[in-house]
């Protein structure tokens, strides 16, 4: 059972199959990941009553957390009571609110991008916390660019502007894979240094060089309206990332599973001796998985960039890349279950205000409803992966008796 | 032994010493270039740069903290990145602990159970980091970082519920210690002395936690058996060292020093909260630690240095204590970023080993098994 130590010379690395949780069909793996959200979501609500008692003249009222999750979907999917609602589906009294709707997928789109970079790392046996500085190279890239495209149209301004984004993405991804293949440096460190050079240097950046004059705060300037994502549907915020999302999601499905460089991938993954000795290039397939990584989160940068914030501010408050980290978890490192994994924190993003404004619970219930889960998962898969290894001291205990 | 431990300490000394013999040299530079210069240089290092040395222990103290909970961790085999999380826990139960005790029974006495409560809060979060790393056999990244968002959603779900709305304030920060006024007279090494002796009750133990840590790291049978647990599990389990048992004391106790890191900022520092106020903290202690190559006086040295570059950006910029001529103006002109960023420079440099590798121990992160055969 050792665990691989593979060039690094030090400890710790990433083993796939327990992240992964290969063990049990499709069936056993929605059940157990189910079981982990509805735990996370108990959690939520034991706090939720807890919560309702501290609150001034508050008691213990066992009904709030549904009231509360009532709110959270109200303000994530469903028609709100008492707030306009815009959006053809409630006028005719259907249940869907267009405008929630968007703002769940636009929240969405950059938790699927950067789950994709935290799960693709994954799948070669690296642990890619750098998504959040990746993500934030990803939106400086994608908007400096896209503010200096005067002139060019709708289509060909965005793609440029979204590709700047990903190379962007792509050589903070590539800096942390070229140090692990050719210096031995652990990923997980160089990668959280990383992000701290990135916000730090970017909002120099954003603050100083490139900041826009005219800006009552600072940060970059305003994109050109050709590089702007448009949003397609009347009433609904939802702009064009998510799109962009699922078909990268799509790629990244073909890549790892039906390609060869996914099946090299993959076999770093599992053993890179074995890949080694199949002829496969470790350290070459190491930096390309982390490159490539770090276009992922860079793209989802330049979505939330062209699509919602227009500009880089300098101070940007945003926990997009970290929370991708989440994601890839509870969507089992596969692209299906990153796009699933964020949906659904991305509702609980989009409702969360709403959930504040109707039971002035505090918002960031979620990101403790967040950790739980994560947790459930972290303990969950061991549990399953340490059910084996019981029965066979069961049976070696029985050979012995 | 004795040989081993020395050859250790000088190892940690050599990085330290290369630094300081770079910044030396280039000071040294500085100066030949304009030999004028040196009378105000000199002038500078000696009246000037010492009244900062306060600010800088200040400084250094959570960082340092942070870095002796990762060697604590790290030297019996289990990563812990959780720190940060750890912290900003500590630094929430102290403000809340005081503010809510101060009322009943005075204000220092609330200020020192503050700190208790959150070294206890700090252990018990790390017990759950141990059980999930340990006996789950979690992996151990995903558990630092569940402590982390654990720990940043919890402090701001309750900080708005019981701190924003009813606008609870903090008890009094803790005392300082003050020291015989004839030894802050001594040039230059009277500053250093007050620096480290004239804090509050936290930011003094540091150096006795510093150099206790490292005696018995390298001295003691506590010392040997942690070490042996971090670099080469099995063995110690075959001499008959329970393991589990090891890396589950020191992840909990080392979850006291990060509380500590925690409580000194709301009780000594400060006496307020603020969501993220640990703002990476926790993080430069880790890279204070591997600079530091996983021993306390290293990990402390290398939170000296990153306190230091964090209050130049302060101090340097201010005219009163900046140094004189273009040295000056040069450090001025760096954008605050700069300083910010030098630290995690620092550390990626080290580990890609450009100025001498940073290894950590062997088993560091890998979920040990008893019944595994190899």
């Amino acid at each position: 059972m050792t665990t691989e130590r593979g060039a690094t010379g030090g400890g710790m690395s990433v083993d796939p199959t327990t992240l992964l949780g290969t063990g049990g069909g499709l069936g056993r793996q929605v059940l157990v990941t189910s079981i982990a959200v509805l735990g996370g979501l108990l959690v939520g609500a034991l706090l939720i009553i807890l919560s309702g008692a501290l609150q001034p003249g508050g008691t213990l009222d066992f009904g709030l957390p549904l009231v509360a999750y009532r709110a959270l979907l109200d303000g994530a999917l469903l028609c709100e009571e008492g707030f306009q609602d815009v959006g053809i589906l409630c006028e005719e009294g259907g249940v869907l609110d267009l405008r929630a709707l968007g703002n769940t997928l636009n929240a969405s789109t950059p938790l699927i991008m950067t789950g994709l970079a935290v799960a693709f790392g994954f799948r070669a046996g690296l642990f890619n916390i750098g998504a959040q500085g990746q993500f934030l190279l990803g939106a400086f890239a994608s908007t400096l660019i896209g503010a200096n495209l005067v002139g060019v149209p709708f289509p060909a301004a965005a793609a440029i502007a979204i590709l700047a984004g990903a190379l962007g993405g792509a050589l903070w991804g590539f800096i942390p894979g070229a140090l692990k293949a050719w210096r031995g440096a652990h990923e997980v460190v160089t990668t959280i240094m990383l992000n701290f050079v990135a916000a730090l240097s970017l909002r120099y950046l954003a603050n100083g060089p490139f900041r826009d004059p005219g800006a009552t705060f600072s940060r970059t300037p305003d994109i050109q309206p050709g590089a702007v994502l448009p949003t397609p549907i009347d009433g609904s915020p939802m702009h064009w990332g998510i799109v962009v999302a699922i078909l990268v999601a799509v790629a990244v499905w073909f890549l790892l599973f039906k390609t060869t460089l996914g099946f090299e991938i993959r076999t770093v993954g599992a053993n890179p001796h074995a890949a080694r000795y199949a002829g496969i290039r470790p350290r070459l397939i190491t930096i390309l998985t982390m490159t490539l990584a770090g276009s992922m989160a860079g793209i989802g940068g330049a979505a939330e960039g062209l699509g919602i914030t227009k500009n880089y501010p300098a101070e940007y408050g945003t926990s997009y890349g970290f929370d991708g980290i989440a994601v890839a978890l509870l969507g089992r490192a596969h692209p299906i279950g990153v796009v699933g994994a964020a949906l659904l924190f991305g509702v609980m993003r989009a409702g969360a205000g709403s959930m504040q404004r109707q039971t002035d619970i505090p918002i960031d219930i979620i990101t403790i409803v967040q950790g739980m889960i994560l947790l459930f998962v972290a303990a969950e898969v061991v549990i399953r992966r340490l059910l084996p290894a019981a029965r066979a001291r069961r049976v070696s205990a029985a050979a012995a008796a | 032994m004795t040989a081993f431990a020395i050859g250790r300490f000088a190892s940690i000394s050599y990085r330290a010493w290369a630094v300081l013999g770079v910044v030396v040299l280039l000071a040294l530079g500085a100066m030949l270039v304009d030999i004028p210069y040196l009378g105000g240089f000199v002038d500078w290092l000696i009246n000037r740069v010492p009244p900062t040395f306060s600010l800088i222990v200040q400084y250094a103290t959570p960082i340092a903290f942070a870095a002796l909970c990762g060697v604590m961790c790290e030297r019996s085999g289990v990563v812990n990145i959780g720190i940060e999380g750890l912290m900003l826990t500590a630094a929430f139960v102290a403000f809340l602990a005081g503010a809510y005790l101060g009322p009943v029974v005075g204000t220092p006495w609330a200020a020192l159970l503050g700190v208790g409560f959150a070294v206890l809060a700090s252990m018990l979060l790390s017990l759950l980091h141990a059980w999930l790393s340990i006996t789950i056999k979690a992996d151990q990244i995903i558990s630092g970082a569940v402590i982390i968002i654990l720990a940043a959603g919890g402090t701001a779900f309750f900080n708005q519920l019981l701190v924003s709305t009813s606008g609870l304030s903090g008890t009094l920060i803790l005392p300082h210690l003050s020291i015989p006024r004839e030894i802050t007279t001594i040039p230059f090494l009277g500053p250093i002395l007050l620096a480290l002796f004239n804090q509050g009750p936290i930011a003094m133990s540091l150096i006795v936690c510093v150099v206790g840590l490292q005696i018995l790291l390298f001295r003691s049978r506590w010392g040997l058996r942690t070490r042996a647990v971090g670099e080469h599990p099995k063995a110690a389990d075959t001499v008959g060292i329970d393991v589990y048992f090891v890396r589950y004391r020191n992840v909990v106790l080392g979850g006291g020093f990060a509380g500590l890191g925690g409580a000194f900022l709301t009780t000594e520092l400060s006496n307020s909260f603020q969501d993220g106020m640990t703002g990476g903290v926790g993080f430069i202690g880790l890279a204070a630690m591997i600079f530091g190559r996983w021993t306390p006086v290293g990990a402390f040295a290398a939170a000296l240095l990153f306190g230091a570059v964090q209050s130049a950006q302060l101090t340097l910029r201010i005219p009163s204590s900046a140094p004189p001529g273009e040295l000056g103006e040069l450090v001025a002109a760096l954008p605050p970023e700069f300083f910010g960023i030098l630290p995690y420079l620092v550390t990626i440099v080290v580990l890609a080993g450009v100025v001498g590798r940073a290894i950590p121990p062997a088993a560091d992160g890998i979920p040990y098994d008893k019944e595994s055969r190899s």
